[in-house]
């Protein structure tokens, strides 16, 4: 994939912000939805990609300098909750294997990068607890308000990491 | 002998979400029912009333790992149906589209979902901890195929390219020639990947099988060709729907498809290459042989030196097409849609993808029904666990739901991009 034209000022630190899901199945959206909120805002110097799930993860990650992934999950929490983790940190919880949408789940995409000598030295995931996953489904309302306040957040935080 | 039952509550490294149950009684294997919690056909229903010219993208978001073929097939019903033959640079780009989804699809399925089985690891994960610059250059191998796709479709995965007609946007001579290098090396590697699968250890297993793929006059079929098999079957594909026919099982969501009066079939890269070796490439061809991989190739197993194979070929394919490309005076075909039946079948990584479209005068989509390759396995992947299991019936429990997992993983599954819970059991009454 070529990388988007952008003129960066040396100082600053390039983020890549990938979202995941399928926009045809409910909740599963969530990390679509918020990346391309994100885009909207237009940051200077972020990159924003899309991925179907985590078999894509390993490859977009690669030569990144800092990666935030925002993806659903199903961990049995409250549809809506938002987790934050830190990858560089450790290994991501196995919620992210259960929802994920495809053979590699997000959680794998991350540690396959890790073994391979390819994480980004800051790689933040975040997790929307999701509903419900049926193909056709609208996003249901608890994960669209979450997917708004997850904005808000991740835009926060690429802020901070860009001038770092 | 003791009753048992092999139970796999999470067959993992498979699209998609079901679970497998096998029952055995006094030593004979009783039931097996690989149950798919498929969503019912959701986007056959989806596309009634919708645009012609929105079947392409809509579909190709019911497989995020096979999506060009949705739009190939897609595409191809359309103009079945307005009597609209795509032909020249526009049909060569379509054949590297497609090349460009083998490449990804296969070396995806080979080194992430399948080696790992037969070298004894859990997941590619652990793979890679062992065997690094294998893992790195599957990542390369497939990334040449998803560098064709991004090119080609406007992005790596759901490509936003194609149409009705042909593309949207066509590229240059000048965008294209990169990929030449890329593809020359993953070739290379390719024909690497033949030997490396090779040498992994196969279960002793073979079956009498029906192969089905689609037979083209001179090339090794992905788009177009008559579909014909190993047992004297030869028709055309707007024939299909006499000679298959769905059928739903209880124990699935999803359909299974059948020969009419015939039953279960195999469709597939074993299919293809059983029925077209002689369309292969000649460094295919020889990679293949050099391994001692001739038709007629019986062992499920083995599927994964076919993928290989396979993936040498639609990388020189790919190749031939970049380097003789001239950009075509226009993007696409003029379309003028009209009332009718269109069909469209086409060889996704995983087998033939029927689509069969019901236009009105309007343009609108009537009817859609859509058969995926995975549809057409199912019985086929049952029979050979039902096989499996009576061969193996005194091995050890564990040894045994393992090789399960491995043998339904033969067919690569997509089973639907759903959440994925696959489970398996085996179970003794």
């Amino acid at each position: 994939m070529e990388e988007p034209a952008g003129k960066m000022t040396s100082e600053r630190i390039r983020v890549r912000l990938v979202g995941v899901g399928n926009e045809y199945r409910g909740d599963d959206a969530a990390g679509l939805i918020v990346a391309r909120e994100i885009r909207r805002r237009d940051i200077p110097g972020l990159e924003v990609w899309e991925a179907g799930g985590g078999t894509e993860i390993t490859e977009q990650i690669d030569g990144a300098e800092a990666v935030i992934i925002v993806d659903a999950v199903v961990s049995g929490a409250e549809a809506g909750t938002l987790v934050r983790f830190d990858a560089a940190a450790g290994r991501l919880p196995g919620f992210f294997v259960n929802c994920s949408t495809h053979a590699i789940s997000v959680a794998d995409g991350v540690e396959l990068a890790r073994v391979l000598g390819k994480l980004p030295r800051r790689c933040i995931v975040y997790g929307i607890e999701g509903r419900e996953f049926e193909p056709g489904l609208p996003l249901s309302g608890e994960v669209k308000r979450a997917a708004e306040e997850a904005a808000e957040l991740i835009e926060r935080e690429i802020r901070a990491m860009s001038a770092m | 002998m003791k009753n048992r039952t092999i139970k796999v509550d999470y067959l993992a490294r498979v699209e998609g979400e079901g679970a497998l149950l096998i029952k055995t009684k006094s030593g004979q294997v009783s039931d097996v029912k690989l149950r798919i919690f498929e969503p019912p056909r959701f986007f056959e229903a989806f596309l009634r009333g919708r645009k012609y010219s929105e079947a392409p993208d809509i579909t190709a978001r019911i497989c995020g790992i096979c999506s060009v073929a949705y739009q190939m097939s897609s595409v191809h019903a359309m103009e079945n149906a307005f009597g609209i033959t795509v032909n020249g640079q526009l049909r060569e780009l379509r054949r590297l589209l497609y090349c460009g989804e083998w490449i990804e699809s296969h070396a995806l399925h080979i080194y992430f979902l399948h080696a790992p089985d037969f070298l004894g690891y859990d997941d590619a994960i652990q793979l890679a901890k062992d065997y690094p610059n294998v893992v790195q250059k599957a990542l390369q191998l497939k990334k040449a195929g998803n560098d064709i796709v991004a090119l080609l479709g406007g992005r790596e995965i759901h490509p936003i390219n194609v149409k009705v007609g042909g593309f949207y946007r066509v590229p240059t001579r000048r965008e294209l020639a990169p990929l030449a290098e890329k593809l020359k090396w993953a070739r290379d590697a390719a024909v690497e990947t033949v030997k490396f699968t090779a040498g992994l250890p196969f279960m002793e297993f073979e079956q009498d099988y029906e192969f089905i793929a689609l037979r083209h006059t001179s090339e090794y079929p992905m788009n177009e060709g008559k579909l014909v098999s190993n047992r004297g079957l030869d028709i055309g594909i707007r024939d299909y729907e006499f000679y298959f026919e769905e059928s739903h099982v209880q124990h699935s969501n999803a359909l299974h498809s059948t020969m009419k009066q015939k039953g279960a079939y195999f469709v597939g890269p074993l299919a293809r290459f059983n029925l077209n070796f002689d369309r292969l490439s000649e460094i295919a061809q020889s990679a293949a042989k050099d391994v001692g991989f001739v038709p007629e190739i019986r062992n499920p197993f083995k599927g994964i030196v076919v993928r290989a194979i396979e993936v040498v070929y639609a990388c020189e394919e790919a190749l031939r097409i970049v380097e003789s490309y001239e950009e075509p005076t226009a993007a696409a075909v003029e379309v003028v849609p009209r009332a009718g039946f269109g069909f469209g079948c086409t060889e996704a990584p995983r087998g033939i993808l029927y689509h069969r479209y019901r236009i009105g005068d309007d343009g609108l989509i009537k009817d859609a029904k859509i058969v995926p390759p995975t549809a057409q396995n199912l019985g086929t992947i049952e029979n050979d666990l039902r096989g499996f299991v009576a061969a193996n019936i005194d091995m050890p429990k564990d040894w045994l739901t393992l090789r399960c997992e491995q043998a339904v993983r033969n067919y690569d599954p997509c089973i639907s991009c759903a959440t994925h819970f696959l489970k398996l059991d085996i179970e003794g009454s």
